[in-house]
């Protein structure tokens, strides 16, 4: 597999190609839609053709991406598969793309998702089917663009860039609320996003020394590790340095996508008003951009503002409190989807306890739970969705005992929750075992707290699951759903089968993670040394 | 021509200095006449309002010809460098397109004297002599030049009585700022006694009058005439209303080319004249833009008519661009011209597209009324989508508006002494102008069009070209915007009258002081 790709050159076009082919899709969507002109008749019978578009230009990104899984070399924590281009030498900013082990799965992971989203929005779009399509491809340019930066305006235009698509699917295709959640999501992206891009020119300057800025990731690495990012200021009589600063503008960016406990108001709002695709790329791939924007450039940029104890503890704790708080909140909802919105904040304080314990197992762990979370969230989300095409409700409390009547998918649906819960076997199980196993060496009192958020988890799991599936079949309008048809069926058997994969055999993907996350925690390793008292995670 | 610098205190060498200014006057005064040659009617208005913009692109072929020839010349009454060259282009950008724009606009509200548009042919002129004034007198000329012609402007709609109020407004507190200003220029002459921009900030250094009580008074009074002229807050109270009143395409004219007319005489005498006292007016223009921003973008958030919030917002693009001139460098003066073009082309495709959708009578500027309108009118409605998310500075979707912004960050946190927390301010109220751009983006995409509301009429084709041509524009820089950032490169004033030797053009009187 190896020597085929490498006949192709695979390497030194396939980042460019994952960028362009959706973008390439998206505009022939357009031009196909403007070609129909503004006929109602014309355009609902040639909005067929925006769907087929959309989906095929997935499949084909997706199966363009996989070639990455082999050519990937899992030995070194190198960027790998780079392409440079300059873009605005004077200003100092190039065109670079390149992976490594973090963003390798966050790449594979988001173009597996994306055809299944268009599976899932197939009959439930049915407005402006052209545009939609159009903006899911643009939105999937951004998120790659996100994972695959190299250069840190880029990486900020690429954060940006996803931002309007998403606002335009919440807030045209959303439900009743979609415009208050639409604006709350842009408004609340945009307050974290704009400190930080103060930040990235501060670094872009400093590492351009006096000369042109420079905005190369590795370059602004180097710098920050040897300290050239500034003198500190004084605040409130104690003297802050600059690197703090750069710390907090760039983790308020991350922490509001992830979104941390006091950030996470708008996620629920955002989750439930989106539509299905909407939900399952928010929940699946876009909140990763959080945590995978602390693994990229808050810890390695930053480590000794990042290992400070106040800050480092800070983060621990909220992300305790997240997992708990997630987790006893999901409890109460009435309203399924926003059980699932959330269980992800809950899901994703788990993750931040990952990144913060700065353990080589633990940070696998937080990258493990990233890519779970994606799969079985976004399949909850699927599943949600082809349950509210048929009943058009998603309260509990209007269903109960529709095992009975829909099988199939009484069977897709627990089996998803019980990898969201993490039932070992599936692949739930390993992102978590990880991330208490690695966060207990370095704190363990925290670990045990989080440990309580996973029983949680089947509580508030479980009983939906028995309100939804079982107890008694009470309500006549529930007496005839049809049950899942085929194309939901191939909609969810990819999910399915990628679940128990990774349950059962999660080393091949552990294995091209490691080097990246043992680099990682080298950097950050020092810094933690000198600061905690625990010592450094070995 | 080539090589050797023009000597301006010779008369054909100083006329050769303003030959395209004096070209577009000698060409609006021609056209002046053939204006009221004939009868008024549709017909004609549109036969001069084509002449008048043959005779600015003629205008602008001289500019590029001088670019190209690399003209210099020794200090003067007016600068020839880069920076006006550029200004020069940006204004005339925006005057072409507030012609095309009045075309249509005043066919449909039947508004057909041809005056209007050689009218702005003088505006346009006296803004281009303020882009090269290196004198106060030329300042002055240049400002009252192009004052009294948008004075008139503004009330061009005789039939309207929101325009007579706004042009009589506009007149009196112009004419007020005025005052301030040509008072605040007596004291700076008083104190240092020259006009020349270039002697002035010599004479300050030579004569030790960095506390010179006189010299802080008249540069605080000149600061309150500009900030007037250029609507920051707290001098903007006349805008909003004046804006409203205006006919649109003169509106959009007052939002961008006005006022980046006037910033352009500002940024200069305070960069060549004032900057060895930077530190002690430093502060003031600091709150100054800090005020703008907060009061601009916020007030703007209540507002329902499309033309107050565009005035609101131009008056927060104002405080954007006082944070350029507060850096008071040379990355300061670029990124001041890179941004006036960005905005000047932003602005004009959004009052194209309310050119486009409004009505006889000045109907229809609610933003409400634009409900659903992507369903009706989708190509407008993504222009108008693009428009918004640049005046935001989003990057992509809003092209070249990020660039812009981005720039003026990068200045101000380039400068010698980075002006941190002044881009913070800059972030933060960006995020508040968040609240109305969307607004106008949410009402077109996700409201549904109000049952019964009319679809709007197809646009003139002159409109459809503005709003098209700036789309394009605004989203082609915003991939490729290297070309633009290299033009504007090496265009700051502060470097031509560094370079050159200072102090020569008038003699020295003996010193008053110490």
């Amino acid at each position: 597999m190896r020597e085929l790709l490498d006949s192709v050159h695979y390497d030194s076009w396939i980042l460019l190609a994952l960028l362009v082919i959706p973008t390439i899709a998206a505009i022939g969507i357009w031009v196909h839609g403007a070609m129909l002109g503004n006929d109602a008749d014309a355009l609902e019978r040639g909005s067929g053709a925006a769907r087929q578009i959309a989906l095929w230009a997935f499949i084909v990104e997706f199966i363009v991406s996989i070639g990455l899984w082999w050519s990937f070399d899992s030995s070194t924590a190198a960027m790998q598969a780079t392409f440079d281009r300059s873009w605005i030498p004077t200003w100092g900013v190039t065109f670079a793309l390149g992976v490594d082990g973090i963003s390798l799965m966050m790449v594979l992971l988001t173009t597996f998702l994306m055809p299944l989203a268009v599976l899932g929005s197939w009959t439930s779009i049915r407005m402006k089917r052209h545009s939609y399509y159009a903006l899911l491809l643009l939105l999937t340019t951004g998120m790659l663009g996100v994972f695959v930066a190299r250069d840190l305006f880029l990486f900020y235009v690429m954060w940006e860039m996803m931002l309007v698509p998403m606002y335009f699917i919440i807030g045209i295709w959303g439900g009743e609320r979609r415009i208050y959640a639409s604006l709350k999501f842009f408004i609340y992206t945009m307050v974290g996003s704009l400190l930080m891009l103060v930040a990235i020119v501060w670094l872009g300057l400093k590492a351009g020394g006096a000369g042109t800025p420079n905005f190369a990731y590795e370059a602004i690495r180097l710098m920050a590790s040897s300290g050239g990012v500034g003198r500190g200021t004084m605040l409130f009589g104690a003297v802050v340095p600059a690197t703090m600063f750069m710390f907090l503008a760039f983790a308020l960016a991350f922490a509001i996508k992830v979104p941390m406990f006091p950030f996470h108001t708008w996620l629920p709002d955002a989750h439930v008003e989106a539509p299905t695709a909407g939900s399952v790329i928010l929940a699946g791939i876009m909140l990763k951009m959080g945590t995978y924007g602390f693994l990229r450039f808050c810890l390695p940029l930053f480590p000794d503002a990042s290992m400070h104890p106040v800050v480092r503890n800070t983060f621990l704790a909220l992300g305790v409190v997240g997992v708990l708080y997630g987790a006893l909140v999901a409890m109460v909802q009435p309203d399924f989807k926003k059980l699932v919105a959330y269980s992800s904040v809950s899901h994703l304080g788990f993750v931040m306890l990952g990144i913060f314990a700065a353990t080589t197992q633990s940070i696998q762990g937080a990258l493990m739970i990233m890519i779970n979370h994606g799969i079985s969230t976004g399949a909850l989300f699927l599943l949600i969705g082809m349950l509210y095409e048929r009943r058009h409700t998603r309260e509990i409390a209007a269903y109960g005992g529709i095992a009975r009547v829909v099988p199939l998918f009484a069977a897709m649906l627990t089996f998803v929750s019980l990898s969201s819960i993490g039932l070992p076997g599936t692949n739930g199980f390993v992102g978590e075992f990880l991330v208490l196993i690695g966060s207990f060496q370095t704190t363990p009192y925290l670990a045990t707290l989080a440990t309580v958020g996973v029983i949680f988890a089947a509580a508030y799991m479980l009983w939906a699951i028995q309100r939804i599936l079982f107890n008694s079949l009470d309500k006549p309008e529930n007496e005839q759903i049809p049950d899942l048809n085929a194309r939901e069926l191939v909609t969810m058997i990819p999910l399915i089968a990628v679940i128990i994969w990774l349950g059962v055999y999660p080393a091949p993907v552990l294995r091209r993670m490691e080097a990246s996350a043992q680099q990682l925690v080298a950097q950050v390793g020092g810094a933690t040394g000198s600061n905690v008292a625990e010592g450094g995670g070995r | 021509m080539n090589g050797a610098p023009l000597n301006l205190s010779i008369p054909s060498q100083l006329s050769f200095a303003l030959l395209p200014d004096l070209v577009l006057m000698g060409g609006a005064m021609l056209l002046l006449i053939w204006a009221a040659w004939r009868p008024e009617s549709i017909r004609h208005q549109r036969a001069v309002g084509t002449a008048a913009i043959a005779l600015l692109v003629i205008t602008a072929v001289l500019i590029g010809w001088f670019m190209l020839q690399g003209v210099t010349a020794s200090p003067g009454p007016v600068a020839v460098d880069r920076f006006r060259w550029i200004a020069d282009l940006v204004l005339i950008v925006g005057t072409i397109a507030t012609i095309a724009l009045s075309m249509d606009y005043n066919e449909r509200e039947l508004m057909v004297a041809p005056e209007a548009h050689v009218l702005i042919l003088l505006a346009t002129s006296g803004m281009m002599l303020l882009a090269g004034a290196r004198d106060l007198m030329v300042v002055f000329l240049g400002i009252e030049t192009m004052s009294v012609a948008v004075y008139v402007l503004a009330g061009m709609n005789r039939r309207s009585p929101r325009a007579a109020e706004g042009a009589l407004k506009y007149f009196l507190l112009g004419a007020f700022s005025t005052a301030f200003l040509l008072y605040g220029m007596a004291l700076v002459y008083g104190a240092t006694g020259a006009t020349d921009i270039g002697v002035i900030g010599d004479r300050v250094l030579q004569y030790g009058l960095t506390s010179s009580p006189l010299l802080m008074i008249g540069i605080a009074l000149m600061l309150v005439g500009f900030g007037f002229k250029v609507a920051a807050a707290p001098f903007h109270m006349w805008a909003p209303d004046v804006y409203e009143g205006a006919p649109t395409p003169i509106t959009a004219y007052m939002a961008a080319s006005v006022k980046a007319a006037a910033f352009t005489a500002f940024l200069r005498i305070w960069y060549e004249a004032f900057s060895p006292v930077f530190v002690r007016w430093h502060n003031s223009f600091w709150w100054l833009a800090a005020i703008t921003m907060v009061v601009g973008n916020v007030i703007a958030l209540r507002q329902r008519n499309v033309k107050r919030m565009l005035a609101y917002s131009s008056i927060a693009h104002a405080g954007y661009l006082m944070v350029a001139l507060t850096v008071n460098t040379a990355a300061g003066a670029e990124s001041f011209l890179f941004y006036a073009l960005i905005y000047t082309i932003a602005t004009f495709g959004a009052f194209g597209v309310v050119v486009a959708l409004g009505e006889a009578g000045e109907r229809s500027l609610a933003i409400d009324d634009y409900a659903g309108l992507w369903t009706v009118r989708p190509w407008l409605s993504v222009a108008m989508a693009i428009f918004m998310l640049s005046l935001l500075g989003f990057p992509v979707f809003g092209g070249a508006g990020f660039f812009a912004k981005w720039y003026v960050i990068k200045a101000a946190l380039q400068a010698p002494s980075p002006q941190t927390r002044l881009v913070v301010v800059l972030v933060l109220t960006s995020v508040v102008s968040a609240g109305y751009y969307l607004y106008v983006v949410m009402v077109m995409f996700m409201r549904p069009r109000l049952a019964g509301a009319p679809t709007p009429a197809r646009a003139g084709g002159l409109t459809r070209f503005v709003v098209a041509s700036a789309a394009i524009l605004l989203i082609g820089i915003g991939f490729f915007p290297e070309r633009l950032v290299r033009f504007t490169r090496g265009s700051a004033p502060l470097t031509a009258s560094r370079l050159t030797s200072p102090g020569t053009a008038v003699p020295l009187p003996p010193p008053a002081r110490q």
